[in-house]
């Protein structure tokens, strides 16, 4: 869409990732303290924030272990909340594919919600980029990111309380996302599947382990991919 | 739970995740896919995200899963202006001095 190549987009993904300290920072925090108050070791919380580094996933393994859950129900748990990121990668394959298999590894190892959200926004909106622009642009998200997450479940583990409230930076996490939302609408294909997605979620949300957004996305996927269907052959001649 | 115990899950957890990010990316590497597949693909953010969010909207764990005013007309503003303007940038302004401004106000009135 955008004509002009931006240089260099390694800064741009940089830049784009700056909203998202707002969600990985006060998140950071919040795991840090609250295995500041489990039987998590520091190492061991450290280790969390480094190994698995995914927050809603880190949240939902702590609270089993703090109710001293079996161990295969506790890492059951933390992969089916993060069973998303399979559909990320699957997404990304078409856009960094041709990347050699280390990067790729790399790339995996800090595929999470922000890169790929923004990824999604602007692979689509400069389909020009070479595979090592978009490779670039990727790791430019997460280089901010990545240390603050880190970085802040030291703070919380550390401090050992949380952020006031009526800071609210609790709602960071939807803004940001939504706000990523809006200009993802383009055609009434990706408006349909955004509200198959919210529909579904909303009715599925009482499914365990994350599941109902699993099955919300996948059937949004497909009304988004039946609808392009049908609007390419109405165009038709 | 023992010290072992817990090492066990972080690494399996950790493991697992990893392989769940890397499946497609590392598998498909450059392979082209069929069609049909792409066109779901190209669905995946706008399936995934608006998704995610929306139970967090309706019902904020801040306010203990009750419906809250200014959290919910600030998300509307953000998509209203993202979608508009298409500035993620100020589509975000616009959600936190929604969300600031009610709070503030709806905190003044009780």
């Amino acid at each position: 869409m955008a004509r002009s190549k931006p240089k260099n987009t390694y800064l741009m993904g940089l830049r784009d990732a700056l909203p998202f300290l707002l969600v990985a920072g006060p998140f950071g925090l919040l795991f840090g303290v609250v295995a500041a108050e489990s039987e998590l070791s520091v190492p061991q919380a450290m280790a969390f924030s480094t190994v698995v580094f995914a927050g809603a996933a880190q949240f939902a393994a702590l609270q089993l272990m703090v109710d001293n859950a079996p161990v295969l129900i506790v890492v059951a748990t933390a992969l089916a909340v993060n069973l998303r990121m399979a559909m990320y990668s699957a997404w990304l394959a078409p856009w960094l594919g041709g990347a050699p298999l280390w990067q790729r590894a790399l790339a995996a190892y800090v595929n999470v919600d922000q890169s790929f959200a923004c990824s999604a926004i602007r692979f689509e909106q400069y389909p020009d980029w070479s595979v090592a622009q978009r490779m670039a642009f990727f790791f430019g998200v997460v280089t901010p990111i990545a240390p603050a997450w880190v970085a802040m479940t030291a703070l919380g583990l550390w401090l050992g309380e949380g952020i006031p409230a009526w800071l609210a930076l609790d709602f960071a996490m939807p803004v940001c996302f939504l706000a990523l939302i809006g200009p993802m609408m383009r055609t009434a294909a990706h408006l349909a599947a955004a509200f198959a997605s919210v529909a579904l979620a909303l009715l599925l949300a009482g499914v365990p382990y994350n599941l109902g957004l699993l099955v919300a996305a996948l059937v949004a996927m497909a009304v988004g991919a039946r609808v392009e269907l049908w609007q390419t052959r109405r165009a038709a001649p | 739970m023992s010290d072992a115990t817990i090492w066990i899950i972080i690494l399996a957890t950790g493991i697992g995740t990893f392989l769940l990010r890397f499946s497609f990316l590392g598998v498909l590497g450059g392979a082209t896919l069929p069609d049909w597949v792409l066109r779901h693909l190209r669905y995946t953010a706008v399936a995934v995200l608006p998704g995610l969010v929306a139970p967090l909207v309706l019902w904020p764990e801040a306010t203990g899963g009750q419906p809250d005013g200014p959290r919910f007309a600030a998300a509307v503003a953000t998509v209203v202006v993202g979608y508009f303007t298409r500035n993620v940038l100020g589509a975000i302004a616009a959600g936190a001095v929604t969300l600031y401004a009610l709070l503030w106000f709806t905190g003044l009135s009780i």
